[in-house]
């Protein structure tokens, strides 16, 4: 293909790093000289230089803009990645966070400067609890998996209390990786459990493996197949009849808020995405948060801090000495991710309690509509109706010599964000959808037409058109092979 | 519903589709009685002007650092952020893409995720920094992990004057693991002979710098007493800023930083989300927790970013992971680097001087009135003092007036008899001389 003298392709525009666009001495930002003191910094003064480049404002501004250029996101198109609940992002969230009165204010000032935002913290909890029908929510984990072995760890300390912690967290194989992982973290020894041929947690396995050594099971439910755990007030009994608890990964709310309460299914612990399910951006990588419902018999060992209400206004607990149970610790600097919650209640309070059955319904339809659009023409490895996001795997590009991630990087060249693909472990090739009630009918509608066609195009041969795939995006396929095996992490001066 | 595309004609469409007469059909598999009827019992839906109204009123019962004389630290510190910060951050391509799974798609997050842990490994001198942990104490917590991997030892010293917080913090996550904390007691007025409490089953001594009174420390003699009794030195940095005027924790011999960085382009926001810094010894990368930018190329040759070495990571390694974490901070560590780029090598260190130079001079004002002592002997841009009364009450006080003054040292170390007068406080390039005036006279006052 015939380049351009620039590299740049129209609006599309090469840009390098700021490293390599250093003027030395300049700033985009005008400060002024500073008084002369006498240095109170000891023998730590700095004595070398430390490397940063200088830029102006406007090239700074340009830089950003340029390379924000070499993104997808959701205000740009459908974003199906299963697991993710990549929903729209109010902007009111984002005006709202910004107050003054919820940016500009610090953690540690007095109690009775900040009882704005202590009543925030508490009405975002009665909303989470309300919709989970728990009694309490540990709000200060930083993200889901912080929710998770938050979680872990108060059904742990809960256990230690009556008598031992036990050894053992029975977790499904079709887990998200971040399940076993905070299991680990919690001192447990991680059993898995087998799926049944329906896609869901094989009942009489998991019962095999219950004994008085398992401190909890580890479900995620909605599962990561896209399907409803029936069994799961089932599965409650048994564990608790055996002394242990239940967690709930709850990666996948959004296909139930509203309509069922996890509350009502015996689960002790579950935590919340608030950027997934309560529509916080996901910022490229995060901020998150992953506040904590928890039942009756875990409430008590709840970590540090927490609000409480007084007639003479809120409080926080952030001491042991001033709790009434016996929570088992901190898991975060100060009251947790606080411009996640203004961002998740405003959310809450648009949607009320009507759309957000509302939503999660049209969540369920949406991936429904395209279980039945695509059926056919992919391979579908359970039947439906799914929940919020709907599993296909790769039998239909048996043969072709397409796999599913060229696939992936075909739909790329048409202006789509992939699916999640290879998760969960249970199906070969998986390609997990999860459109969100945030798609029209129409982007569905166009979705589909497109998969078909690349269906279509991969049984009819056409190889290439996903071995080359993307040729339409900024950079084509990357070597991460190189990138792992001799890690460059850095930008370093070169030898000129 | 404004967020809601689909009409009630979509919706009949769509069910003709799939072959089910309601939505509640298509939830067959949830069993019978544990399907709600109903809404649950909350306020239904409201429009834009209604919920910015009664969040707006909600903000209005906070006293926000604009508009008091505010010169509270302690782990949290209140910066002018330029405005094209918050402008770059809120692009949509930043702010609604997901984790850059898929690197075609993802170059620009790629691309500041290497600028950002490139200008993370400058100003810690490290070699490596990964793409952001939650923050600062959770790094922490992490950082000390790491260091028992690495030495295959279980027991970790905590300096007396590391963040309360970050000290609870790493604890908890101790607590259900083979390991040990030692954590020393906090007395700000006697220096800390932290080589002392090394041993052979010492992992890693954590010292915080500047500590959590405010006290600067030349570490590297502490760094060689680690290194020849095969531990490792983590530091803590709660207040960014600091970099440019100190030198830096790599230099000292760190191998392991772990650090807050809300100072440079985040709010103070309540407490979260900030964003934690991480920064390593080129030696122990494959230990590290987090995600990592890598530089490589594509196809065509082009130079591009990957996400890389995710074989220490939850979703490949599972339970053998280096960390749990998924989630991380990432728009923070983008708003972060963007005030970092605007700032450049001329502007940080400025900045860093503007903070010393407030600091330095609020310390005269107040170390003149009667019934103040300042503790430190060095300092940054916070300082301990002591006061002839119990600084919670005085802090109170002083709230009544309008006046942010601090943060009580009991409101963190509650119950401790010799620490209950200690009031520490903080200065930035925000605080004008009318600010520091101001703060004299309430601190007069509630004396």
């Amino acid at each position: 293909m015939a380049g351009t003298i620039t590299g740049n392709k129209g609006l599309q525009q090469e840009e390098a790093l700021i490293f390599e666009q250093n003027s030395p001495g300049r700033s985009g930002v005008d400060l002024p000289a500073p008084d002369a003191v006498a240095s109170r910094l000891g023998d730590a003064a700095r004595t070398a230089p430390i490397g940063l480049p200088g830029l102006s404002e406007p090239q700074v501004v340009r830089h950003y803009l340029r390379i924000s250029q070499k993104n997808y996101a959701i205000d740009a198109g459908m974003y199906p990645l299963g697991s993710c609940t990549m929903k729209h992002n109010p902007r009111l969230n984002e005006k709202m966070a910004r107050l003054p009165g919820f940016a500009d204010i610090h953690p540690l000032q007095p109690e009775s400067t900040v009882q704005g935002a202590l009543a925030l913290i508490n009405e975002c909890a009665r909303w989470l609890t309300t919709l989970t029908g728990m009694p309490g929510v540990a709000m200060s984990p930083a993200a889901g998996a912080h929710g998770e072995l938050t979680g872990l760890m108060t059904i742990r300390a809960a256990l230690e209390d009556q008598g031992g912690p036990r050894k053992r967290v029975l977790v499904p194989e079709s887990a998200h990786g971040t399940n076993p992982a905070s299991a680990h973290m919690c001192g447990y020894t991680v059993e898995a459990i087998p799926a049944d041929e329906t896609g869901r947690v094989d009942l009489a396995a998991l019962k095999d493996r219950i004994d008085d050594d398992v401190a909890a099971i580890m479900i995620t439910n909605p599962n990561t197949c896209g399907l409803f755990e029936g069994d799961m007030k089932n599965m409650s009994d048994a564990i608790h009849a055996a002394g242990g608890y239940v967690y709930c990964d709850g990666a996948n709310f959004n296909a139930i808020v509203g309509r069922v309460r996890p509350g009502d299914l015996g689960i002790d612990s579950m935590h919340l995405n608030l950027h997934k399910t309560f529509s916080t951006p996901h910022g490229g990588g995060g901020p998150g948060a992953g506040p904590v419902a928890l039942s009756e018999a875990l409430v008590p060992y709840a970590p540090l801090p927490y609000v409480v209400a007084g007639e003479d206004g809120f409080h926080l607990v952030e001491h042991a000495d001033n709790a009434d149970g016996k929570p088992y610790g901190r898991m975060k600097g100060f009251h947790g991710q606080f411009g996640v919650f203004v961002r998740a209640l405003a959310y809450m309070m648009s949607m009320g309690a009507d759309g957000l059955r509302q939503a999660s319904g049209d969540a369920v339809l949406n991936a429904n509509y395209l279980l039945a659009a695509l059926e056919d023409d992919l391979s579908l490895p359970y039947p439906g109706p799914c929940m919020h996001e709907v599993l296909f795997d790769d039998h239909f590009l048996k043969d072709t010599g397409v796999t599913t991630l060229d696939f992936a990087k075909a739909m790329i060249d048409e202006g789509v964000h992939p699916m999640t693909m290879y998760f969960p472990l249970v199906v070969h090739g998986a390609l997990l959808m999860e459109p969100t009630e945030t798609e029209s009918k129409a982007a569905l509608d166009g979705f589909v037409r497109m998969i078909k066609g690349l269906a279509s195009e991969a049984k009819a041969g056409n190889t290439e058109l996903f071995s080359e795939a993307p040729r339409h995006t900024p950079r084509r396929r990357l070597d991460e092979t190189t990138a792992a095996r001799s890690p460059v992490l850095r930008w370093r001066p070169g030898p000129d | 519903m404004r967020f809601l595309p689909l009409s009630d004609a979509d919706r009949a469409e769509m069910l003709a589709a799939i072959g089910v007469p309601a939505i509640e059909d298509l939830y067959k598999d949830v069993p019978e009685g544990l399907h709600l009827a109903g809404p649950v019992d909350l306020p239904f839906h409201a429009g834009e002007l209604g919920v910015g109204r009664d969040l707006a009123a909600l903000a209005a019962r906070n006293l926000d650092g604009g508009s008091a004389p505010f010169f509270v630290g302690g782990g949290v510190y209140r910066h002018h952020v330029p405005a094209a910060v918050d402008h770059l951050i809120q692009r949509g391509e930043f702010l609604t893409a997901y984790t850059p799974y898929q690197p075609e798609v993802s170059q620009g997050t790629l691309q500041a995720l290497f600028e950002f842990q490139t200008q993370v490994a400058l100003i810690t001198g490290m070699d490596v920094a990964n793409a952001s942990l939650y923050d600062g104490s959770t790094g922490c917590a992490e950082a000390a992990m790491m260091a028992c991997r690495v030495t295959r030892r279980s027991r970790v010293v905590l300096s007396g004057s590391l963040h309360p917080h970050y000290r609870e913090v790493t604890e908890t996550n101790a607590r259900f693991l083979d390991l040990r904390i030692d954590a020393l007691s906090p007395n700000p007025s006697a220096p800390e002979d932290l080589a002392a409490h090394l041993d052979e089953e010492t992992a890693c001594i954590v010292v915080q710098n500047p500590d959590f009174f405010g006290r600067v420390r030349e570490l590297s003699a502490l760094a060689s007493a680690c290194h020849d009794a095969g531990a490792l030195l983590i530091v803590v940095v709660n207040e960014i800023v600091s970099l440019g005027a100190l030198k830096s924790p790599g230099d000292m011999g760190a191998d392991i930083v772990a650090a807050e960085g809300q100072s440079l382009g985040n709010a103070m926001g309540f407490g979260g989300p900030h964003v934690g810094l991480f920064a390593v010894k080129g030696r122990f990368v494959r230990q590290m927790p987090g995600r990592l930018a890598g530089q490589t190329v594509d196809v065509d040759g082009n130079r591009g970013w990957v996400l890389t070495l995710s074989t220490r990571e939850q979703h490949i390694r599972r339970e053998k992971a280096t960390s749990n974490i998924c989630t991380n901070s990432g728009l923070c560590a983008l708003a972060f680097s963007v005030h970092l780029t605007m700032l450049g090598e001329a502007g940080f260190t400025r900045l860093a001087e503007l903070n010393h130079a407030a600091a330095v001079k609020l310390a005269e004002r107040l170390g003149a009135l009667d019934g103040v002592e300042i503790v430190n002997d060095t300092f940054f841009n916070e300082f301990t003092l002591r006061l002839g009364r119990p600084a919670a009450a005085v802090v109170e006080a002083m709230a009544g007036h309008g006046v942010l003054g601090g943060v009580p040292v009991s409101r963190l170390l509650p119950g401790e008899a010799a620490l209950e007068n200690l009031l520490v406080v903080a200065a930035t390039e925000t605080n004008t001389e009318a600010e520091m005036d101001k703060l004299a006279d309430a601190l007069g006052g509630a004396l």
